[in-house]
């Protein structure tokens, strides 16, 4: 495997300026979609660390994603924090939770895992609908009354502004996308993937594998937290569906389809599933036939995803 | 602590019915899980479908006979276990032999599924909820209140089932193949047992009882497309309480998950006992792995 760290670096950081640039010359509607796309994919960059990077599929991701959208939307409802403060109460709360929850859960492998991720993810929608005094149940709230505008160097600006929209939406998935990149390249990324492939063997070469699967599901979570905190800022709604298990199937579909453990995938994923959502829906009411089949047909036939398949033919230095 | 039992009489006697009629309904669901867990080692994420499927067949039955309850009832009986294992051999044959049983694709298809039959539910039955009327219908009165008497029969009927399901595993070549297949695959089938007709039986068989789980039910709480979410949820902490793949274990858990809904769903609210079993699976997972009486496995 030959790896070229310049050549890796350069394609992400066009792909960041590419984004960057679309939004001078993307009409109103897919200006937002855009937005909202980046903003969710930097949640399946998280989930591909977990997955992707470390081979530990997860089916609770929605309840680190709506830690940070709560953690936010919470704060800055009950306690009038401002928006910055809110970004980071929300990843403060999907970092403990992460942590609590790795430490518990990471002591189970295979499917044990799987199914406790998927339990932990149930309880905390649960939860968020049992204490509905301070969560405002089902309904959930906006936050349109008592987020206060960005001051950005003196001026103030909405968050709902549409260019306030895109940049920060941009910033976050930069941020994210570039770190997911230096921590594949980097020696504990290696042993992340070292992991993946055979932990047995990993363990037996003195390396502390819950440690290392400890670090990936924080750092996972955290990233799905803060694009949960910028989805409350940025689109203003707190609410339960963000935490049901649609929403932890969400990136595993989006991670799987553009190529589980490629750094591009997640994007791709992302893009392509929210623009076919989109175009499915105005021809039929179905769109759960799209998602269920689209998991079907990755699942039989197109295991490695796009990216994936990219990688394997052409051109084998993507991380 | 006297007082507040005889003051609390009626309701403990009412969590405990509810909690017993749960439990019954609720292990025959569970047993399919758990047998398709035990012997092909894969988790069915689609399995609610089936009882959902099970559900939604009794109403077509229901209103095919016109509105008769009884014929509708007996009809359904047949036909849905009948069409649902059909399903299920259909969803063996063309996906998860395709994708090698291998565990995580596995989970991922039968998500997929679970999506579609959803949606194709939704697209040909629609979004609401619809009423099957009882097949027999009679109250028994105790002390405090009256209690539906057809709540009774599906524990009746839940319970014959199993009893009838352990003893046919016990006896039957097919029971026999299972459980070798169960112990050991490779050597099973170098022993002539067909591995591959034995999964196929064993997701039909966990199919069908999970179908007629939704029949019984439906007089009781209507039939709509997303039944089967609670349900599955519910039948993955029994299995897991239980030790995945330990029959005794699944009944004996459901009924703690039964009995313990039901009296917390009485006395405090039924998504806090939805909470804290949900907690009480990850414990188990975390702390015995194998579950109240699972085998240890390599």
């Amino acid at each position: 495997m030959n790896r070229n760290p310049q050549k890796v670096l350069g394609l992400h950081l066009a792909i960041l300026l590419v984004l960057f640039l679309l939004q001078f010359v993307l009409p109103a509607y897919h200006h937002t979609t855009v937005a909202r796309i980046m903003v969710l994919a930097s949640f399946a960059v998280g989930y591909n660390i977990l997955l992707g990077y470390t081979g530990l599929m997860s089916l609770g991701h929605a309840m680190f994603f709506s830690a940070g959208m709560y953690g936010a939307g919470l704060g800055i409802y009950h306690l009038g924090l401002s928006g910055l403060q809110g970004f980071g109460a929300g990843l403060l709360s999907a970092a403990v939770l992460s942590l609590v929850f790795g430490l518990i859960a990471l002591r189970t492998t295979g499917v044990s895992f799987l199914i406790v991720t998927l339990m932990f993810g149930q309880a905390v929608f649960l939860s968020l609908l049992y204490f509905n005094e301070i969560t405002l149940g089902q309904d959930g709230f906006s936050l349109s009354q008592s987020l206060k505008p960005l001051n950005l160097g003196g001026a103030e600006v909405p968050f709902s502004d549409p260019d306030v929209k895109y940049n920060l939406a941009w910033l976050l998935f930069a941020v994210c996308f570039l770190l997911s990149a230096a921590l594949v390249l980097s020696p504990a990324g290696r042993v992340l993937i070292a992991i993946r492939e055979n932990e047995e063997r990993t363990k037996l070469l003195g390396y502390n594998t819950y440690l290392y699967k400890l670090f990936s599901l924080v750092a996972s979570g955290t990233i799905a937290g803060a694009a949960g905190a910028v989805h409350a800022l940025l689109f203003s709604y707190v609410g339960t569906t963000f935490a049901e298990i649609h929403h932890s199937i969400s990136p595993l579909l989006w991670t799987l389809l553009g190529g589980m453990g490629t750094t591009l995938g997640p994007l791709l994923g992302t893009g392509i599933m929210h623009y076919l959502i989109d175009i499915t829906s105005g021809l039929t009411s179905g769109y759960l036939f799209v998602v269920g089949g689209a998991l079907l047909l990755l699942v039989l036939w197109f295991p490695q995803g796009l990216m994936g398949a990219v990688r394997n033919k052409w051109a084998s230095w993507l991380p | 602590m006297a007082d507040w039992f005889d003051s609390n009489a009626a309701l403990l006697f009412l969590a405990l019915l509810d909690g017993t009629v749960t439990a019954f309904v609720l292990a025959l669901i569970a047993l399919g899980l758990s047998l398709v867990f035990g012997v092909m080692r894969i988790v069915n994420v689609s399995h609610g479908e089936f009882f959902m499927l099970g559900a939604v067949l009794a109403w077509a039955c229901f209103n095919f006979t016109g509105g008769n309850e009884v014929a509708g009832f007996f009809l359904a009986i047949l036909i849905a276990p009948i069409a649902v294992a059909a399903i299920a051999v259909a969803m063996d044959k063309t996906i998860l032999r395709r994708v090698n049983y291998n565990p995580e694709s596995t989970i991922v298809a039968t998500i997929g599924l679970l999506y579609i039959i959803q949606q194709l539910v939704l697209t040909l039955y629609g979004p609401e909820a619809r009423p099957v009327t009882a097949p027999i219908y009679f109250r028994v009165q105790f002390p405090w209140f009256g209690y539906s008497g057809y709540k009774l029969i599906v524990a009746v009927a839940s319970a014959l089932l199993l009893l009838g399901t352990w003893a046919a595993l016990k006896r039957s070549t097919l029971g026999l193949y299972m459980r070798a297949t169960q112990q050991d695959a490779e050597t099973a089938q170098a022993f002539g047992v067909p591995t591959r007709k034995v999964y196929a039986a064993v997701f039909a068989l966990g199919a069908g009882l999970a179908a007629i789980a939704g029949v019984l039910v439906v007089p009781i709480r209507q039939a709509d497309y997303l039944m089967g979410q609670e349900p599955l949820l519910l039948s993955f902490i029994v299995v897991i309480i239980g030790g995945l793949g330990s029959l005794r274990g699944t009944i004996v858990a459901a009924f703690i998950v039964g009995i313990s809904d039901g009296f917390i769903s009485v006395f405090y609210e039924p998504t806090l006992a939805k909470i804290l079993a949900t907690l009480m699976v990850a414990a188990v997972l975390v702390f015995k792995p194998t579950g109240l009486f699972g085998e240890e496995r390599a």
